[in-house]
């Protein structure tokens, strides 16, 4: 095997870059401390990152289908979820299945909701996914009134347990999203949301059932941001009301660096792994630098802008 | 004449005037007395900044375009308000006019690329945060003295935040409804292509369209500063919501360059009284989010059934 094809064939993956941006930002803070907590930084940054790639995957397909496409609703969504949940299973290891499921039935409702604004109002996804975030807020924000319930000691411990350092649950969603790498490209359903994204009328004349899809794409992003609640709830010791908030930047910023197109109908997995990582370990290199909270942010914010005019708007096919 | 008062189109349009009606009289029924000059000068005391606000929104909604970051850039100015223009009146107003400058930039650099406007938006709401934050770390500075002035004004017969919504309405619709370069404006929302063909630059639309914007945001950031009299780099984080809300309700579409400032206008007021409405009527203020989504789909519904007996 000669080894140029292999690298020029990894230069041409969108997604490497994420992984190189991970990489470099890594090696800057390494070399800042003099390569100590090189490991642990690594291991924080697995250990969050994980809840971006959740939320990031659902996401991804929503963004894929097409211009316009994108869901707001979901840091609503990851706080209602983890409101409920915590109140259902208050503490009790026992209860820790049917939280589980509760709290994916809160994000079936939203993502069903979301999609009727959508089809029946034929209101646009954008403002459609809004309205309906600041009903579930309110929601979570009624019903998680003085909310501090622990979250059971088995979900605690699942969601920061950790092998070698490295968390169990980054282990676990890792596996999640090969799973979901295979649903994007190699099933009927993935094909279809790539088909819709490129082109929905061609799409819908090859057969597609186009609603159809888009109804899956929007109940499976609401579901993953309800799944993300559960487990950031556990991982965090209770629900908060704004614990959602960073995952609506979060979730599309992943989306974006990690090599999906904004226009749709390109999409990949590994990317927003790469992605997450890069924000995460971005924003510890800023603060192993001493940075103060305004030059975190403006640097965060232009990152984005950059990364996004770098990949570029592509020409929205019609 | 009654068809005329049944069509479509003029159901469309006296939809934002209703629903704000439809407040105002819930309010008065509750309480006759907040429906006087006092009353209303108290309840839309926070009108006039959502306004000025909701109409920089609408700009960028004309092009087809969202902002969500213009809730960080209103608290942006707010902050250099009541720093720099209150210390160094020389320096806050080139501040403020870099900031208006930026946003010429950001519309440049999405039509360049061909950008979606929220991821972009999205990334300078974290730029312009992190600027207020260090402009003015912790809430604080005084508003200058004719900014507090102008906003203290005591108009005679009709509340001054009245009076300000629609003198910025009117002034808004003649020139984005009746002045030519206006109709190029809208034009390059609803058919780019045409406008292009035509003969105008795509690229000069949008940067006047963010220019407008950006100087809306300031006005808005100094009225509100003249209410509060002190800054924050939070202040207004919650604008972003109220004004893509308000732009909605006012009869905005949400592409296409069909919007309507003065549906905008009572956008915005109607969006104000929402929380004295709840409060009137005791709903706990945990509902008050979800009272402006739930108004936001039954206005939306309405304009479906309105819009479903054109076609």
């Amino acid at each position: 095997m000669n080894s140029l094809p292999i690298f020029k064939r990894l230069v041409e993956k969108p997604w490497i870059w994420s992984y190189v941006g991970m990489i470099v930002v890594w090696l800057a803070t390494i070399s800042y401390t003099g390569g100590k907590g090189g490991a642990d930084v690594l291991t924080a940054a697995l250990s969050f990152a994980t809840f971006t790639v959740i939320v990031g995957i659902g996401q991804m397909f929503v963004i894929t289908t097409g211009p316009g496409n994108v869901d707001l609703s979901i840091p609503a969504t990851i706080s209602f979820s983890g409101a409920v949940a915590m109140k259902i299973m208050d503490g009790s290891n026992s209860m820790l299945l049917i939280g589980l499921i509760v709290s994916l039935g809160c994000g079936l409702v939203v993502g069903v909701f979301n999609y009727m604004l959508i089809r029946v109002l034929r209101i646009p996804p954008i403002i459609a996914t809004l309205s309906s975030s600041f009903l579930v807020l309110s929601t979570a924000i009624a019903y998680g009134r003085g909310l501090k319930i622990k979250p059971p000691g088995l979900l605690a411990e699942f969601a920061t347990a950790q092998i070698y350092g490295v968390p169990i649950l980054a282990i676990v969603v890792a596996g999640f999203a090969v799973v979901m790498g295979v649903v994007l490209n190699r099933t009927i359903y993935g094909r279809s949301v790539l088909a819709i994204g490129q082109n929905m009328r061609a799409a819908w004349l090859a057969g597609i059932k186009v609603e159809k899809i888009r109804f899956a794409t929007y109940v499976l992003s609401a579901v993953l941001a309800a799944l993300c609640g559960f487990v950031l709830a556990g991982f965090s010791g209770g629900a908060s009301l704004n614990m959602g908030e960073e995952y609506l930047l979060g979730s599309i910023a992943v989306v974006v660096i990690g090599g999906t197109s904004v226009a749709g109908g390109k999409a990949n997995v590994p990317g927003i792994w790469g992605a997450a990582m890069f924000m995460f370990l971005l924003v510890t290199m800023l603060n192993t630098f001493g940075a103060s909270a305004g030059v975190r942010l403006i640097l965060t914010g232009l990152i984005i802008v950059t990364v996004i005019t770098i990949a570029g708007g592509d020409k929205p096919q019609r | 004449m009654i068809a005329y008062l049944t069509s479509p189109k003029a159901l469309r349009a006296a939809l934002p005037a209703v629903s704000f009606g439809i407040i105002l009289l819930i309010i008065w029924f509750y309480s006759p007395f907040a429906v006087s000059y006092m009353g209303l000068n108290l309840m839309l005391q926070y009108a006039v900044p959502i306004t000025l606000a909701t109409i920089a929104q609408m700009f960028i909604i004309t092009v087809n375009d969202l902002d969500l970051s213009i809730g960080s850039f209103v608290g942006l100015t707010a902050c250099i308000g009541a720093t720099l223009l209150a210390d160094t009146p020389i320096l806050g107003i080139l501040a403020l006019a870099a900031c208006v400058a930026a946003y010429v930039a950001v519309g440049a650099l999405i039509h360049w690329r061909n950008l979606p406007s929220i991821v972009v938006t999205l990334g300078m709401s974290f730029v312009w945060l992190g600027i207020a934050v260090l402009v003015l770390p912790t809430p604080g500075g005084t508003a200058p003295g004719w900014v507090k002035a102008i906003m203290g004004l005591k108009t005679p017969f009709v509340p001054f935040p009245i009076v300000a919504a629609a003198v910025i309405g009117i002034v808004v619709h003649f020139a984005l409804m009746r002045s030519s370069y206006g109709v190029v404006l809208r034009g390059a929302g609803g058919n780019p292509k045409a406008i292009g063909r035509a003969g105008w630059s795509l690229l000069k639309t949008k940067m006047v369209m963010f220019g407008a914007a950006g100087f809306f945001g300031v006005l808005s950031g100094l009225a509100l500063i003249g209410l509060t009299s002190a800054g924050d780099a939070h202040i207004a984080d919650r604008y972003t919501l109220f004004t893509i809300a308000g732009v909605i309700l006012g009869g905005g579409e949400f592409v296409g360059g069909r919007v309507s400032p003065i549906g905008a206008v009572l956008g915005a007021l109607t969006l104000a009284l929402t929380p004295q409405l709840m409060g009137f009527m005791k709903i706990p203020t945990d509902w008050q989010i979800g009272a402006l989504g739930g108004i936001l789909i039954i206005v939306l519904a309405l304009r479906v059934l309105i819009n479903r007996r054109e076609a």
